[in-house]
């Protein structure tokens, strides 16, 4: 199914999503990747507010290239690089979407269940995904450099992003990489 | 002769050539890949064309991952150079990071502190070769790290050639979705360590929709695995498979497997 979501995000919405569908977002994207998501967990150990809120977001694992506060391509980053850190970000929010390339595992999927989803979005594909971002909202933590930096961008129809793991613990990736064990088992064996 | 500023200027457009077009055999193989898919795997990839054709026609680069630079020098014996060949390509890159623009991807692998401008210690990376005539042929190869991540190199014994296909399947079926697939399998067999690596990378700049039998049989068995396209399943994890051979060792055998996601990105150009 096609669907268009807004943010800032709501539950029920949220919820209604299932694995497999397509969805279009409206409204504003976080990019975080490696560092970003590593300054996080230092302010929420510490107690501390971050710059930005997280409740109802969607966080886009992107560095994006952007030229006089202009995004020039900005696609999704490999989102299994941030497996370690997401578990303990998810705590301190009630509502949530991730967007990324390449799935997240077992212990982000049961953090998401019953608050929110993991959408893929295709990677590589900047050009296109810089079609959608009408402008640079903010950025925070620039001593980071621009690829670690938290930009702040607003879109409209930013998709097709699928529903990779649903808020209901599917999660798309591991069907797949379930079939792949057994496809490469059934290989091995007739090598 | 060729000069420092003809250097320089052709490795900024050999850079803007290859951030913001894939060469005919890669897009070929796309289309192909998109007629054969269905579903999830054909939404996919027909997000991928639209993105070539608006990065072709806007000029930008189609992916926000502009790579590390890379790059490829075949030195004619003949020629005379006045300057440092590396100090110019070097520039090229600066200029082309500010120009085009490209995302600063260098970092210090300690610090990780950013130069700003994609050069660095041994950065770009430069194969020099040198060769008959008196031409200087430039290839610019910027290098994403999801593929490059998901990269590997065996040391195998003489006995395992029979394996190496396999080898090579297990590698990508490692690799799932996070290389960005349908992703192009470079692969070195044979030569030193450092050797068999240099083979597989520079098989990726071969026309990748001319395969031998032996990579023919490799692809097939890779697409096997059902990776597809981002990962979600599908005929197509891989739109080729390119193998270059060196000599070894009587007692070795390395075997290296360059991922290359789809945006098999690199352009050459030949100077006098």
């Amino acid at each position: 199914m096609e669907l268009r979501i807004k943010t800032p995000l709501r539950k029920d919405g949220v919820f209604k999503l299932k694995a497999g569908d397509v969805v279009y977002i409206t409204g504003e994207l976080i990019t975080a990747r490696d560092e970003a998501h590593e300054r996080m967990l230092e302010f929420i150990r510490a107690g501390e507010n971050l710059p930005f809120s997280l409740e109802g977001a969607v966080i886009y694992h992107c560095g994006p290239l952007i030229k006089d506060m202009r995004v020039i391509s900005a696609g999704p980053t490999t989102s299994a690089r941030m497996n370690p850190s997401t578990p303990e970000i998810l705590k301190s929010v009630e509502c949530i979407a991730i967007v990324g390339k390449g799935g997240m595992n077992e212990e982000v999927c049961n953090a998401l269940r019953g608050k929110g989803i993991y959408l893929a979005y295709p990677g590589g594909a900047g050009a296109l995904a810089a079609k959608a971002i009408k402008r640079v909202k903010a950025v925070y933590w620039e001593d980071l450099g621009m690829p670690e930096a938290v930009w702040v961008l607003e879109v409209e129809n930013f998709g097709p992003c699928i529903v990779a793991i649903d808020s209901h613990g599917r999660n798309l990736y591991r069907e797949v990489e379930t079939k792949v064990e057994a496809n490469y088992r059934y290989l091995r064996s007739t090598a | 002769m060729v000069s420092y500023n003809d250097v320089v200027n052709t490795v900024v457009e050999l850079f803007r050539r290859a951030e913001t077009t894939l060469s005919s055999d890669v897009v070929k193989a796309l289309h192909d890949a998109h007629r054969r898919e269905e579903g999830t795997a054909k939404s996919i990839l027909e997000a991928i064309l639209r993105n070539i054709e608006i990065a072709g026609k806007e000029k930008i680069p189609m992916c926000q991952d502009t790579g590390l630079p890379v790059i490829f020098a075949e030195v004619g014996r003949d020629l005379y150079f006045d300057f440092s060949l590396s100090n110019a390509i070097r520039e090229g890159v600066v200029r082309a990071t500010k120009e085009i623009p490209l995302r600063p991807n260098t970092v210090h692998p300690l610090t990780r502190e950013n130069p700003g401008n994609n050069t660095g210690l041994h950065m770009p990376v430069i194969h020099y070769d040198v060769v008959e005539g008196r031409e200087l042929k430039l290839t610019v190869m910027p290098k994403g790290a999801g593929s490059e991540n998901v990269s590997a190199l065996k040391m195998a014994l003489p006995g395992d050639r029979d394996s190496i296909p396999l080898f090579v399947a297990e590698v990508v079926k490692n690799a799932g979705g996070k290389p960005c697939p349908p992703v192009i399998v470079g692969v070195g067999i044979g030569s030193t360590f450092d050797g068999a690596a240099k083979l597989a990378k520079k098989a990726l700049l071969r026309d990748i929709t001319e395969m031998n039998d032996y990579e023919r049989d490799i692809l097939k068995k890779v697409n096997s695995l059902g990776i597809g396209p981002m990962g979600f399943g599908g005929k197509t994890t891989a739109l080729s498979v390119l193998v270059e051979i060196g000599h070894c060792h009587t007692a070795s055998l390395p075997v290296a497997v360059n991922i290359q996601c789809w945006a098999n990105r690199h352009a050459t150009a030949t100077l006098r």
